[in-house]
């Protein structure tokens, strides 16, 4: 007899999720879904609004990464105003994002994934948390703490607040960046290098226990996708659209953003409001791939900054030119965040930043325009049409986890497949699948365009949809 | 020689000449009225209704800056009675239409959130009425969003007392009320506005604004008097 096992809700995400997974007659996993739940609406609720209040709706879509919203969405309305923001605009869009990048970056290891790591995936459920964490390795838990309160400290200070900023607009910044605001930014970065160091360091000398957990982990082979600059370092802002295979080949290079439709569909499925993306020139759905920060270290030549590169050699000596394997997340986020801490302060310390030339001005003169950008999760793009007056008439958003939705639906599939023996219902399994979701730090509120306390609720149902057995916690 | 007339405001003695409205007198007194509508320099027309006052003797209320002083008058501007009209009334100008601060080119420059936040008006419980309303973005340097329009008609009576060009009127009536440029044709292809920009700067909200501006980004001139109407044409040196 078939059956199906029900993981509803997802825990530790941002959002709200299940998991089902389908049992043929021996007990056999044969297909798992991860089903995004919830729906939002902003590519219908923003038309008919003018177009230049679409980086402040947008950003309302998340709390936790308010900034990527906001700069994709003004990258985009610049595009449709045909402006480039004066070089010193760009730079602080740039900080910001990148404070973006660390705050949300540490929220998901420190927070919500390093619990795991610690206690290990088969601890008390009750255990497993960042509250325990402090209690357990409060080094580690006050590092986390730190580095997103700073990653916070320069969105408020450059953009006005710490959720929902104002200062990104259109054609550049609000407001240019006093002297006082750079040297409090740059006082933080000795301790925010440092504590992102230690937390490298302790997650080297840790993941040797984690050596087969990897390879199980959502370890499949697929494309990945970032943004690279001209030197083929990482880049969180701007540059250029490159794609690599399962063994670093480049299915594409130096492509213009602006062209993503050219190269990536959008297929909708029925059990899910997150749309999977694809590779076009693959098809759907073997053009898997993925984005964030695995893909970003794997697509880059380098960082670009030393230490990240450094550590980006030690990565690669460790698990290979691309790594495939989605706990390698962790790592790569790691890395990540070290090259923005890094990148910030070269940013900083440029001889032009206290330019009060931060914003461009004109009117519209495109009636569509498109924005792309590095979320902390990945890829995002807007896409917006407007009309002759600058009223929204349309508009289409690509969101890192929907880059990376069909993998995750693929990593739980292989996590349940290894961890499933007969049909008994067991902690460790539905730990394991939820713990490779949040690998990718999913964020459903941001790509199915709501919050709340999620409990976790696992229901094994009989091909007629009875439960036949039920674990909640 | 106009006539002093002394009477009482919140039982305090203050004195006016004769012509003079309740408003303008209790302004110059440094008594507080609220109102949303009034604004010195233009005349005044009773549009909000939250500078409904007491008037000793009468159970009717009035509007402040539509009542003239008379001798010895007993004017309550603030009791619990009218706290509770003035909360409800500005409830009301928000569930009317739809308004929403985070995205407003007005946050923090607003006077109508001003205005909830002074009286205490912390949630609503009348319903939403959600209507669908229209944005003219026609005009080249402005834009007027109905979603925000509290219909004060201060732009009605700028454009027309001061700028002289009567550009904006109303039509239609009751919940379809709007204010209108030329006879109801977008406002980019009037040919009577002057593109001055008195009405943005006297919108109390993000009803009116300039093109361009980004969310909370909307401040405007500081208005002791009518002379910050240096217009936009002059700022901009169009």
């Amino acid at each position: 007899m078939s059956r199906e096992i029900v993981i509803d809700p997802v825990t530790r995400i941002e959002g709200h999720s299940k998991i089902t997974i389908q049992l043929d007659d021996r007990g056999e996993v044969v297909d798992a879904h991860f089903h995004v739940t919830q729906f939002r609406g902003f590519e219908r609720i923003t038309q008919g609004r003018p177009v230049h209040e679409m980086p402040a709706i947008m950003a309302r879509i998340c709390g936790i990464c308010p900034v990527s919203h906001l700069i994709a969405s003004a990258k985009a309305v610049d595009d449709i105003l045909a402006v480039e923001p004066p070089p010193t605009g760009k730079d602080l869009r740039r900080v910001i994002n990148l404070g973006q990048i660390v705050q949300s970056n540490a929220l998901s290891f420190f927070h919500l994934s390093a619990p795991d790591l610690l206690f290990g995936f088969d601890a008390d459920p009750a255990k497993r948390n960042v509250i325990a964490m402090a209690r357990e390795n409060p080094a580690l838990a006050k590092d986390g703490i730190a580095l997103r309160k700073w990653g916070q400290q320069i969105i408020e200070w450059i953009g006005g607040k710490r959720i929902h900023p104002t200062g990104i607009v259109p054609g550049g910044m609000a407001e240019p960046l006093t002297a006082e605001v750079r040297d409090r930014i740059l006082g933080g970065v000795p301790d925010a290098i440092a504590a992102v160091e230690r937390a490298i360091a302790w997650y080297k000398t840790d993941m040797m226990r984690w050596e087969e957990e990897a390879a199980t982990f959502g370890n499949f082979r697929t494309a990945f996708m970032g943004l690279v600059d001209r030197h083929g370092n990482v880049d969180h802002y701007d540059g250029w659209l490159r794609v690599i295979d399962a063994d670093g080949k480049f299915l594409a290079d130096k492509v213009d953003p602006h062209n993503f439709n050219d190269y990536i569909g959008e297929a909708v499925e029925p059990w899910s409001y997150l749309k999977s993306t694809y590779w076009k020139a693959m098809g759907y759905p073997d053009g898997i791939y993925r984005v964030g920060p695995l893909a970003r270290v794997n697509i880059a030549d380098r960082m670009g900054t030393p230490r990240a590169d450094e550590e980006l050699e030690k990565f690669r000596w460790r698990v290979g030119r691309v790594a495939g394997s989605s706990f390698h997340y962790h790592y790569a986020r790691l890395i990540d965040t070290l090259h923005s801490i890094e990148k910030i302060e070269e940013i900083l310390r440029g001889p032009d930043i206290l330019s009060k030339h931060v914003r461009s001005r004109a009117e519209v003169n495109r009636l569509e325009g498109i924005g792309v950008s590095e979320a902390p999760r990945g890829t995002l793009m807007h896409h917006y049409k407007v009309d002759e007056n600058g009223i929204v008439q349309w508009a289409n958003l690509v969101i890192a986890t929907g880059h990376n939705n069909m993998a995750m639906n693929r990593a739980v599939l292989q996590v349940a497949r290894h961890h499933i023996k007969g049909d008994r219902l067991e902690e460790p399994m539905l730990n394991r699948v939820e713990a490779v979701i949040r690998c990718y730090d999913p964020c459903l509120s941001c790509s199915t365009h709501a919050l709340g306390e999620m409990a976790l609720r696992i229901q094994l149902l009989g091909p007629d949809g009875t439960v036949l057995s039920d674990l909640a916690r | 020689m106009s006539t002093v007339f002394t009477f009482r405001i919140d039982g305090k003695d203050v004195a006016g000449t004769e012509g003079q409205t309740v408003m303008e007198v209790a302004e110059e007194n440094g008594i507080d009225i609220p109102g949303l509508c009034h604004l010195e320099g233009i005349h005044d027309r009773g549009a909000c209704r939250l500078c409904m006052v007491e008037i000793g003797g009468s159970p009717k209320l009035v509007a402040a800056c539509m009542t003239r002083i008379t001798e010895g008058m007993e004017v309550v501007a603030h009791s619990e009675r009218l706290l509770e009209y003035r909360q409800a009334i500005t409830e009301m100008l928000f569930v009317e239409r739809n308004h929403v601060c985070a995205v407003c080119v007005a946050n923090n420059h607003c006077e109508l959130q001003q205005m909830a936040a002074d009286l205490g008006v912390t949630h609503f419980d009348l319903p939403r009425i959600n209507p669908k309303v229209d944005i003219d973005a026609s005009h080249r340097l402005f834009a007027i969003d109905h979603n925000r329009c509290i219909l004060c008609l201060r732009c009605v009576r700028v454009c027309d007392e001061i700028e002289g060009a009567h550009t904006w009127d109303v039509m239609h009536r009751g919940l379809e009320t709007r204010v209108q440029t030329d006879m109801g044709i977008p406002w980019g292809e009037s040919s009577t506005c002057t593109s001055c920009g008195k009405c943005v700067q006297v919108c109390p909200t993000g009803a009116l604004f300039e093109k361009g501006r980004a969310v909370a980004s909307g401040s405007k001139h500081e208005r002791p008097f009518l002379p910050w109407l240096k217009t936009v044409q002059e700022e901009r040196g169009l």
